[in-house]
């Protein structure tokens, strides 16, 4: 007892510090690790299962976590050149090896015949089996030389202080700005050609239907959470009453898509009234509680009402999309036109695809031009100031709970369109489909993107449903490597990819000149 | 000093707000005792007390964040009762009463503009325009002009309070001073006829306070609305109020112009104490 006080009264010496902290470093390493890398099941037809053995990938982990735990404690006593030299070495040599690896395995590999099997080991010796274990080390390794240069920058230029950092932030601003300007209408030329570009294949054009499905519902969301502040964690409740909507008008009623459309936007307006009323008082966390239990509700009730809505069975050939009434059919019926003898094309399914593709274009442009006007309107500025600053709204007369349920009822609505066209797409429609986790990815898209930034939505949907087709090459690890490129991206831009708010009325065309007189009214 | 009956025949024609009886009670303890007194039209009424006196609670009751236990609050227009504050909520309040106020924390909307802010003020005459935002989406005339009136009206605004240069900058981003005087500005964009201050010179410097001072007489002389003003800085309440209601512990302890309070004991001795008896 008498000597750590006097430890902590002498100031620990970084030697005391590292130590320390390797030692809980590897401890918790062992534990996290013995029994999920330890132990790899097996399971082969016919026989029990079996497991090996990786203790010696449990061994190395011991040894090399706690060795950049060490750089890093050094790194923090202001002594970066360990952690400079010392993670960019292994960075290179973990990071290079797995590289070389990967690279042998799919160029030299096929060529076995040729080359003998021995090459295909590459022979570097290697910690880990596997390569991309290694790479992950890697890129640890050159976290730790990143923190070690930020270490370096920061003793060159001193501490930031208050208002440089605000400064910092506003250039960000600007930044953001410049790039939405440039990237949005790049993005949208991209989407309008890119289906008659050599890339344009059926997986490519279904993909990318899929991408802007999501950023309908990121820009419908957009106005619940990024305008208004309401954090709704059960927006797909909205999208699956659109599904379902146009499920059963279509199949029950005969109605086409293009009457259901809008019957299925104003259900789901109206169930974002009724979700609304409850939840008018509550704010912040309690309000997504409420609105994650609405979610649920929605999915178990149509898992439950099998007589109406199939249950977890299901509705299931539901009608097809029409050209405006034409159908895509191969052979029409007798005297009906189909859409390829209507324009006196070859049939290809194609036709119907990329229909459906420039349908959601268009449903999703919709969605943002309406959700930009709706900004520069007195209820727009209104669901922005409520998000400020509810008391002071009501001190000005504004009705707050009007205000809200005008924000959910247009989320809502939204939803409800690009759920009828999911059912429409998809031709059937179960409760499986609007799950939780669909929210949380509409939600992750709308905070990744930057709350309030439409291009910023787009770019995040594009990640976030187009990373996880990219890396279906790294197959069991590719939840994983998803994840940490989500941390990293909000480790580097803690407000959203593109976070920049422009106001919606300017005084000054152009810039504002105000910075030069800031001085003078603060003195 | 007896307290004015509840059922005043003839109301005096300039009252503006009659507070009568008014009680606030949270659980066990009394924030406002019967407080009765009247605000009037083309006068600052200051209201001043020690801390805890029940004054920003008293602000809360007529702005109607907080429904009173007892009492009435009787707001004239052209000389009779137009509305019974108590029975109202805040929105109603600043809609149909119009009664504005600004808040002892500043509560400006952060992240907008300064004009955004001015512009949020005058929500409901341009959600009237916008033809509940129907007419305003496809851009119609009528709400075109209704938006460039509200403009124009906050740049009038932003110019008597010496903050044009900063319309397009976040509100937040302001200086402390100028953040007060925006809240003065956004409270008077609402079209008020009477005007709630919670301390608004606190944090100011004594120039300041002095322009503060001037802004608020013009704001009376000029448009002959009330304003009640909550004020710690005594240069401030005594150089423009017009009448000053002390409060103490949640009860009215002294009422009047402010020579007549200066010299009230009750007021004295609340704010510095008993004189020890021998």
């Amino acid at each position: 007892m008498a000597t750590t006080q006097s430890g902590a009264a002498a100031a620990p010496t970084p030697m005391m510090v590292a130590l320390k902290e390797a030692a809980m470093t590897a401890f918790l390493v062992f534990m996290l690790s013995f029994l999920m890398i330890g132990f790899e099941t097996q399971a082969t037809q016919g026989q029990p299962l079996s497991y090996t053995t990786r203790f010696a990938a449990i061994v190395w982990g011991i040894i090399l976590v706690p060795l950049g735990r060490i750089l890093m404690v050094y790194d923090r006593f202001g002594r970066p050149m360990p952690a400079l030299i010392g993670g960019g070495l292994a960075f290179l040599y973990l990071f290079g090896g797995a590289v070389i690896a990967l690279a042998f395995d799919i160029l030299v590999i096929p060529f076995n015949d040729y080359f003998g099997a021995a090459a295909g080991a590459a022979g570097i010796p290697m910690p880990f089996a596997d390569p991309i274990i290694d790479a992950i080390f890697g890129l640890g390794a050159l976290y730790i030389v990143i923190q070690g240069i930020l270490t370096i920058r920061r003793r060159a230029h001193g501490e930031l202080t208050l208002e440089a950092r605000e400064a910092k932030e506003a250039l960000s601003s600007q930044r953001a700005k410049q790039v939405s300007m440039v990237l949005g209408p790049a993005l949208l030329g991209i989407a309008l050609v890119l289906p008659f570009t050599p890339w344009g294949d059926r997986v490519m054009v279904e993909t990318m239907t899929l991408i802007l499905t999501y950023v309908m519902l990121g820009w419908g969301l957009n106005i619940v959470v990024g305008l208004a502040g309401l954090l709704d964690l059960g927006y797909v409740a909205f999208y699956a009453v659109g599904a379902y909507s146009y499920a059963k008008l279509a199949v029950d009623l005969d109605l086409s898509f293009w009457a259901c459309l809008p019957l299925a936007g104003l259900f789901a307006a109206f169930f974002g009234v009724v979700l609304g009323f409850p939840v008018l008082r509550l704010r912040g966390d309690y309000l997504a509680i409420v609105t994650l239990g609405f979610g649920e509700m929605i999915r178990i009730t149509l898992i439950n009402w099998q007589e109406f809505t199939g249950g977890p069975n299901g509705i299931s050939s539901i009608p097809r999309i029409t050209f405006f009434g034409v159908p895509f059919d191969r052979s029409p019926e007798e005297g009906t036109e189909s859409f390829h003898t209507l324009f006196g094309l070859e049939f290809d399914s194609m036709q119907r695809i990329l229909f459906l593709y420039y349908v959601i274009l268009v449903l999703a442009l919709i969605t943002n031009f309406f959700t930009m006007r709706l900004r520069r309107l007195p209820i727009g500025r209104a669901w922005e100031a409520l998000r400020e600053d509810e008391t002071a709204c009501r001190a000005l007369g504004i009705n707050p709970t009007n205000t809200k349920l005008t924000a959910f009822a247009i989320g809502a609505m939204f939803a409800g369109f690009a759920g009828s066209f999911f059912s429409v797409r998809q031709g059937f429609v179960s409760p499986e489909s609007f799950v939780f986790l669909e929210s949380a990815i509409i939600l992750a898209i709308v905070v990744l993107g930057g709350m309030g930034s439409q291009v910023g939505v787009a770019l995040a949907a594009i990640l976030l449903i187009g990373l996880p087709e990219v890396m279906r090459e790294l197959s069991l690890y590719r939840m994983l490597a998803f994840g940490a490129v989500m941390v990293l991206i909000m480790l580097w831009r803690p407000r959203g990819l593109l976070a920049h708010r422009e106001p919606t009325i300017l005084l000054h065309r152009g810039r504002p000149k105000a910075r030069t007189q800031k001085s003078e009214a603060t003195a | 000093m007896s307290a004015p009956a509840l059922a005043i025949a003839e109301p005096d024609h300039i009252s503006l707000l009659k507070v009568d009886h008014l009680t606030m009670r949270f659980g066990g303890l009394l924030a406002i005792d019967d407080v009765s007194f009247v605000a009037r039209q083309r006068e600052i009424t200051g209201i001043i007390g020690p801390n805890g006196a029940g004054k920003t609670t008293l602000f809360n009751c007529i702005t109607g964040f907080y429904k009173p236990t007892v009492g009435r609050l009787s707001l004239y227009r052209d000389g009779q009762v137009g509305y019974l504050l108590e029975q109202m909520d805040g929105h109603v309040i600043g809609k149909k009463a119009r009664v504005a106020r600004t808040f002892q924390n500043i509560r400006l909307f952060a992240g907008m503009s300064v004009l955004e802010n001015l512009m949020v003020a005058q929500h409901n005459k341009l959600m009237r325009a916008s033809g509940m935002t129907v007419l305003g989406l496809f851009g119609l005339p009528v709400y075109r002009r209704a938006e460039r009136e509200a403009k124009d009206k906050a740049v009038h605004w932003l110019e008597r309070v010496h903050l044009i240069d900063y319309a397009d900058m976040s509100a937040g981003n302001l200086p402390y001073g100028a953040q007060r005087r925006l809240e003065i500005a956004r409270a008077m964009c609402t079209d008020p006829v009477l005007l709630c201050l919670d301390e608004p010179a606190a944090g100011l410097n004594p120039r300041e306070s002095a322009e503060l001072n001037a802004l608020l007489k013009s704001i009376r002389d000029e448009f002959g609305i009330g304003i009640l003003l909550i004020e710690h800085d005594m240069s401030v309440v005594m150089g423009i109020s017009d009448h000053i209601v002390v409060l103490d512990y949640g009860r009215k302890i002294s009422d009047g112009s402010p020579a007549e309070v200066q010299r009230d004991p009750a007021v004295i001795r609340a704010y510095l104490g008993e004189e020890e008896k021998e």
